[in-house]
C-alpha cells in the first residue's frame, strides 16, 4: 500500500518535472543522469532511467523511450555513451537527438529489455502521452488507461485532468479515472458512487463490463450497499441504452441493404415495372456498369493518377451511356420482337445475359478485378453508439439521388411524360403523335443506364466479375415484385423493407436462414397481392 | 387403337427408339469386345444415360409449359429433391465402409460430432421407402406451392419468378450444413445400389435401361394426360385461362393436378440422374440450371413432349462436346441459343421440320398443336 503510494508519489514528481522541464536549465542534467542508468546494463537500473527520463522532458526522450521498446537503443560500453537508432537503422545521439556520425554501430551492446522493464516502459509512456502536446495522442492515451484501467495509473490522470482544456480529453479523462476508481479495491464508497455515475454515462459495453462486478459483489459495510443498488441501477440503465443503440445499428445495417437492394432494383422498377419486359439481363448491366468503373479506374491510374479520388464521380455518367446503349442495342434487336410474349422475353433476355457474361468474361477474364475506394469513401466513424462506413453512407446517400432523380425524369420531363402515356395507353399515345417505338428503345435505356449506374456504386461492396449481376437478378425482381409493379415509391418502401427485415432477422437466425425467410415471405406475400404492396389500379396492370 | 390414338406416329417411333436404347445398349457395352468398333465404353453408357434423364425433366417440364402455360423456372428444384432422395438411399448403402467407418451415420454427420440420425433420414435404408419419397417429396412441394399460387391466380411472369425464388431459396438452404443433406459437398461417394457395385459397368448398363424405360413410361404418361380430356382442358386453360373459368372448369384443380404430376416426373429423373453421376449437390438447385431446361424444351418444340426431350438431348450434346471443344464458347453458344429460338423457331425443331414437310404436302398434320404465342399475345395495336 505504502509502496503504491510512493511508486504514485514518485511518478507525479516526475510528471510534473516534465512539465516544468521545458524551460529548465537543468534539462542537461536531468537528461545525462537518465542516459546514464541506461548505461549499466542492469535492468534495475534501466527501470530507474526510465523514470529520471521520463522526469527530465529531454526533447529525445519519446525517440528514446521508443527505441527502448523496440530494442533500438543502444550504448558504447567503453565511454558510455547512449545512442538510439530510429525505424530506418540511422543512428541518433541519445543526448542531443543530432545524428551520430563517425560512430561504429558494430562496438555498440543494445540495452536488454525483461518483462518487467517493459511493463513499466508501457506504463510510463502511457502516462507521458497523457500530458502529450498533441490532444489526440492525449485522448488516445485516456482510452488507453480506461481499458486498462491500472490503479498506478490514478496519481497521472489527476495531474493531467488538473491541466486538461480540451473538452473531449479532458471526459475521457474522467472516464479512465472512473475506470480506475471502480476497480480499485480501497477506493471509497464516494469515489465508487462518483465513479459509476460517469461510467453510466458512458453507457458502453466496456462500462457494463466494469460496473458488473460492482453489482454484484456483497461487501458487509452498509456505505457499499448503496453502491450495489447505483451500480445495478446504472447497469439496467445502460443495457437499455445498448439494446436501443443495438436496434437503431439494426436499422441503420437494414437501410444500407435496402438501399443496395434499392439501386438494383431500381431500374428493373423501370423495364419490368413501367414498361412491363421481363429483362433477366438486368444484372449483367449492372456488371457492366461496374467494369466501365474498372476501366475508367485503370485509365485513372495509368495515365493521371491524381484524379483517382474523382474516378466514381466519371465513371457514374459513362456507365449510365454505356449500360443504356447496350440496353438500347437489346432492346431493338431482340425484345422489340417479343412485346406482348413474356414468357418468350424473359428467355431471350436470360440468353443474352449468358452472352454478355461470357462476353466480359472472355475480355476481362474469369478473376475478380480489384476496384478502388476514393480516400472519400473509405473509413468510419461513431455517431453516439451507430458505427458508420463512410462508404455505406455514400451509397445511400447516391442512392436517394438517383431515386429523386429518376422521380423527375418520370414526373417533370417531356420524355417521362411520353414514356409514361405510352406505359398506359400504347395506341392512344401513338395516335397523338408519340413515336411509341422510340419511347421503348430510351425508356429501356433509361432502365439499363440507372442499373449501370447501381454497377458503379456496387463495384464498391461486391466483387466485380462476370458473376456479379447473376446475384442480384433475383433480388432485384423479388423487390420489384413485392413493392408493386409501376410504382416507384413501391420499390423503395420494398428495398427499405427487405433490407431491415434481413438485418432483424440475421442476429435471430443466421444469414441464411434470414435470407431465406425474407424468400419464402415474398413467395407467399405474393400470392396474398399477387399485384405487390401498392398495386397500380386500372387496366394498365391487365397484361 | 387406343395407343395410335394416344401416341401417334411419332410418339410410336420415339417409344420404339427409347426401348431399342434400353436393349441395345447394354448389349453394346457389355458383349461387345473392347476393341471392336460397335463396342461403347461405360463413360459414354453414363453420359448417354445422364441425358435420357435430362429428357425426361424436359418432358415434365413440356407437361406444365408447353400443355399448361405455366413456365416453371423452378423445375431443378424438383429433380435436384428427387435426386437428394435417391442420394439419401445411397448415402445409407454406404454403412460402416465410410472413412469414419461408422454404421449408422453418414460420413458428414460424423464429422459434424452429430450422434443419431435426424429424422428426415429414417427409413432411407429402404429403397422402396426412398423411391416413396422420391416422388412423394418433389410432388407434396409442389401440390403445396401450387395450391397457394394457383388459387390466388398467380400467373405468367409472376408464378415463373416465384418458381425461380423457390428453387433459390432451396438451393440456399441445402447450401446450410445444419440442415442434415451434406451442406456444401452434398452426397457423394455412394457404394452400391440394390446390392450391386455402382461402379460395375453392369450396373451402369442397367441404370442406362432402367432411364431409357423410365422416359418411354413417362412419355406415356404425358401422352396420356394430354390427349386425353382432361388434356383439353388444360391446354384450354393455357391459352384462354378467364374463358376456362368461365366455362365452369375449376382451372385451379387442373393446373394443380398437372404441376403436381409434372414435378413427380422431374423427381424421378433426378433420381435417376444421381447414381449415375455419382453426386448429388445444392448446385443442381440452381435458377440457371432450371432455365437451362426450358430452353431445352423451347429447342425441341414445346407442346410436343416428343420435341422436349428430343431438345434435352441434342442441348445436352451440344454442351457436352463444345465445353469439350471449345469451352470459352459454350455459353456464347447457349446464349445465342436462347435468343434465336425465341426470335425465329417459336416451334422448336419439331415445328421447323413441320413446316418443311407441310411445304412439300399442301396439307399440314391433323396433329399439330395449337401455336400457344398467338393465343397468349394480348392485343395491342400494330405490334
Amino acid at each position: 500500500m505504502l509502496m503504491t503510494f510512493f511508486k504514485a508519489l514518485a511518478t507525479l514528481l516526475f510528471l510534473v518535472a516534465a512539465a516544468c522541464a521545458v524551460t529548465s536549465p537543468a534539462r542537461a542534467d536531468a537528461i545525462d543522469d537518465a542516459l546514464g542508468h541506461f548505461a549499466q546494463d542492469k535492468f534495475p537500473e534501466t527501470d530507474k532511467g526510465i523514470d529520471s527520463l521520463s522526469g527530465s522532458g529531454a526533447p529525445t526522450a519519446a525517440a528514446v523511450m521508443d527505441a527502448l521498446a523496440n530494442n533500438r537503443l543502444l550504448f558504447d560500453p567503453g565511454s558510455k555513451q547512449i545512442f538510439y537508432k530510429d525505424a530506418s537503422d540511422t543512428l541518433f545521439d541519445a543526448k542531443t537527438g543530432a545524428k551520430a556520425e563517425g560512430v561504429d554501430a558494430s562496438t555498440l551492446k543494445k540495452v536488454r529489455l525483461n518483462n518487467a522493464v517493459r511493463s513499466k516502459l508501457q506504463s510510463v509512456g502511457g502516462s507521458m502521452a497523457l500530458l502529450a502536446p498533441d490532444p489526440t495522442k492525449r485522448l488516445d492515451a485516456a482510452n488507453a488507461v480506461f481499458r486498462s484501467h491500472d490503479a498506478n495509473q490514478l496519481a497521472p490522470v489527476e495531474t493531467a485532468l488538473a491541466k486538461e482544456n480540451d473538452a473531449a480529453v479532458k471526459a475521457a479523462l474522467l472516464q479512465a479515472r472512473a475506470a480506475i476508481l471502480a476497480t480499485k479495491p480501497d477506493a471509497t464508497a464516494d469515489q465508487r458512487l462518483d465513479a459509476i455515475q460517469v461510467l453510466k454515462l458512458r453507457g458502453d459495453q466496456d462500462a457494463q463490463g466494469l460496473l458488473t462486478p460492482l453489482a454484484t459483489v456483497a461487501p458487509d459495510d452498509a456505505s457499499m450497499d448503496k453502491v450495489r443498488t447505483a451500480a445495478k441501477a446504472a447497469l439496467s440503465a445502460i443495457s437499455m441504452q445498448l439494446a436501443i443503440w443495438q436496434a437503431v445499428q439494426n436499422v441503420w445495417y437494414g437501410v444500407s441493404l435496402g438501399s443496395v437492394l434499392l439501386l438494383a432494383a431500381i431500374g428493373l422498377a423501370i423495364t419490368f415495372g413501367v414498361m412491363g419486359i421481363i429483362n433477366m439481363a438486368h444484372g449483367e448491366m449492372v456488371m457492366i456498369g461496374a467494369y466501365t468503373t474498372f476501366v475508367v479506374q485503370q485509365v485513372i491510374r495509368t495515365s493521371m493518377p491524381g484524379l483517382f479520388d474523382a474516378s466514381l464521380i466519371i465513371a457514374v455518367p459513362l456507365a449510365f451511356l454505356v449500360s443504356g446503349a447496350v440496353g438500347i442495342a437489346i432492346e431493338r434487336l431482340v425484345i422489340r420482337h417479343l412485346y406482348g410474349r413474356p414468357l418468350e422475353t424473359l428467355l431471350a433476355t436470360w440468353g443474352i445475359s449468358l452472352i454478355l457474361q461470357q462476353a466480359v468474361r472472355t475480355t476481362f477474364g474469369a478473376n475478380n478485378k480489384e476496384v478502388g475506394a476514393p480516400s472519400f469513401m473509405s473509413g468510419s466513424f461513431h455517431l453516439g453508439g451507430l458505427e458508420i462506413t463512410s462508404g455505406r453512407m455514400w451509397i445511400i446517400a447516391f442512392t436517394i439521388c438517383v431515386f429523386v432523380a429518376l422521380q423527375l425524369v418520370l414526373r417533370a420531363t417531356p420524355f417521362g411524360l411520353r414514356m409514361r402515356a405510352v406505359t398506359q395507353n400504347r395506341r392512344m399515345a401513338s395516335a397523338m403523335g408519340i413515336s411509341t417505338g422510340r419511347i421503348d428503345a430510351l425508356a429501356f435505356g433509361l432502365g439499363s443506364g440507372i442499373a449501370g449506374i447501381a454497377g458503379v456504386a456496387l463495384s464498391q461492396i461486391d466483387n466485380v466479375s462476370p458473376n456479379l449481376g447473376q446475384s442480384y437478378i433475383i433480388d432485384s425482381f423479388m423487390v420489384v415484385v413485392f413493392g408493386g409493379v409501376g410504382n416507384l415509391w413501391g420499390t423503395l418502401v420494398a428495398a427499405l423493407a427487405l433490407g431491415i427485415a434481413n438485418k432483424f432477422l440475421e442476429p435471430l437466425a443466421g444469414a441464411v436462414l434470414a435470407k431465406i425467410a425474407v424468400l419464402v415471405f415474398i413467395i407467399l406475400f405474393i400470392q396474398k397481392r399477387p399485384r405487390g404492396l401498392f398495386a397500380l389500379k386500372g387496366r394498365s396492370v391487365e397484361a | 387403337m387406343i395407343a395410335q390414338t394416344v401416341l401417334g406416329k411419332r410418339g410410336s417411333i420415339f417409344l420404339a427408339l427409347c426401348i431399342a436404347a434400353a436393349i441395345l445398349v447394354p448389349v453394346l457395352t457389355l458383349k461387345v469386345a473392347p476393341n471392336s468398333a460397335l463396342y461403347m465404353p461405360p463413360y459414354v453408357v453414363a453420359l448417354l444415360g445422364k441425358y435420357l434423364c435430362y429428357a425426361l425433366l424436359a418432358l415434365a417440364l413440356d407437361l406444365v409449359w408447353g400443355y399448361c402455360g405455366i413456365l416453371s423456372l423452378g423445375h431443378g428444384a424438383f429433380f435436384a429433391l428427387g435426386g437428394y432422395a435417391m442420394g439419401m438411399y445411397l448415402m445409407r448403402q454406404i454403412g460402416a465402409r465410410g472413412t469414419y467407418a461408422n454404421p449408422d451415420l453418414p460420413d458428414f454427420m460424423v464429422f459434424l460430432n452429430w450422434h443419431s440420425l435426424p429424422f428426415t433420414w429414417w427409413g432411407f435404408s429402404s429403397f422402396f421407402y426412398a423411391c416413396l419419397m422420391v416422388v412423394l417429396v418433389p410432388g407434396a412441394l409442389a401440390a403445396l406451392f401450387g395450391w397457394f399460387a394457383f388459387r390466388s391466380r398467380v400467373t405468367g411472369v409472376y408464378l415463373s419468378i416465384i418458381t425461380q425464388a423457390l428453387t433459390y431459396a432451396l438451393l440456399l438452404a441445402f447450401f446450410r450444413n445444419d440442415m442434415g443433406f451434406g451442406g456444401n459437398n452434398g452426397l457423394t461417394d455412394f457404394k452400391d445400389i440394390l446390392g450391386f457395385n455402382i461402379q460395375s459397368d453392369a450396373t451402369r448398363a442397367a441404370l442406362f435401361s432402367t432411364s431409357a424405360i423410365a422416359l418411354a413410361l413417362g412419355y406415356i404418361v404425358a401422352a396420356a394426360v394430354v390427349t386425353s380430356k382432361f388434356g383439353k382442358v388444360i391446354v384450354a386453360i393455357r391459352d384462354a385461362e378467364s374463358r376456362t373459368r368461365f366455362l365452369g372448369y375449376r382451372v385451379e384443380y387442373y393446373k394443380l393436378l398437372v404441376f403436381t404430376l409434372s414435378a413427380a416426373m422431374a423427381g424421378v429423373a433426378g433420381a435417376l440422374y444421381v447414381p449415375q453421376v455419382g453426386i448429388i449437390n445444392p448446385g443442381e438447385f440452381a435458377p440457371a440450371n432450371s432455365i437451362e431446361a426450358v430452353i431445352w424444351v423451347a429447342v425441341g418444340g414445346r407442346g410436343t413432349l416428343v420435341g422436349a426431350a428430343l431438345g434435352a438431348i441434342l442441348v445436352n450434346f451440344g454442351k457436352t462436346y463444345f465445353t469439350g471443344a471449345f469451352p470459352e464458347y459454350w455459353l456464347f453458344g447457349l446464349g445465342g441459343l436462347f435468343v434465336i429460338v425465341t426470335l425465329f423457331l417459336p416451334k422448336g425443331i419439331l415445328g421447323l421440320i413441320d413446316r418443311m414437310t407441310a411445304r412439300r404436302k399442301p396439307q399440314p398434320p391433323a396433329e399439330m398443336p395449337i401455336a400457344p404465342e398467338e393465343q397468349i399475345a394480348i392485343p395491342e395495336g400494330g405490334r
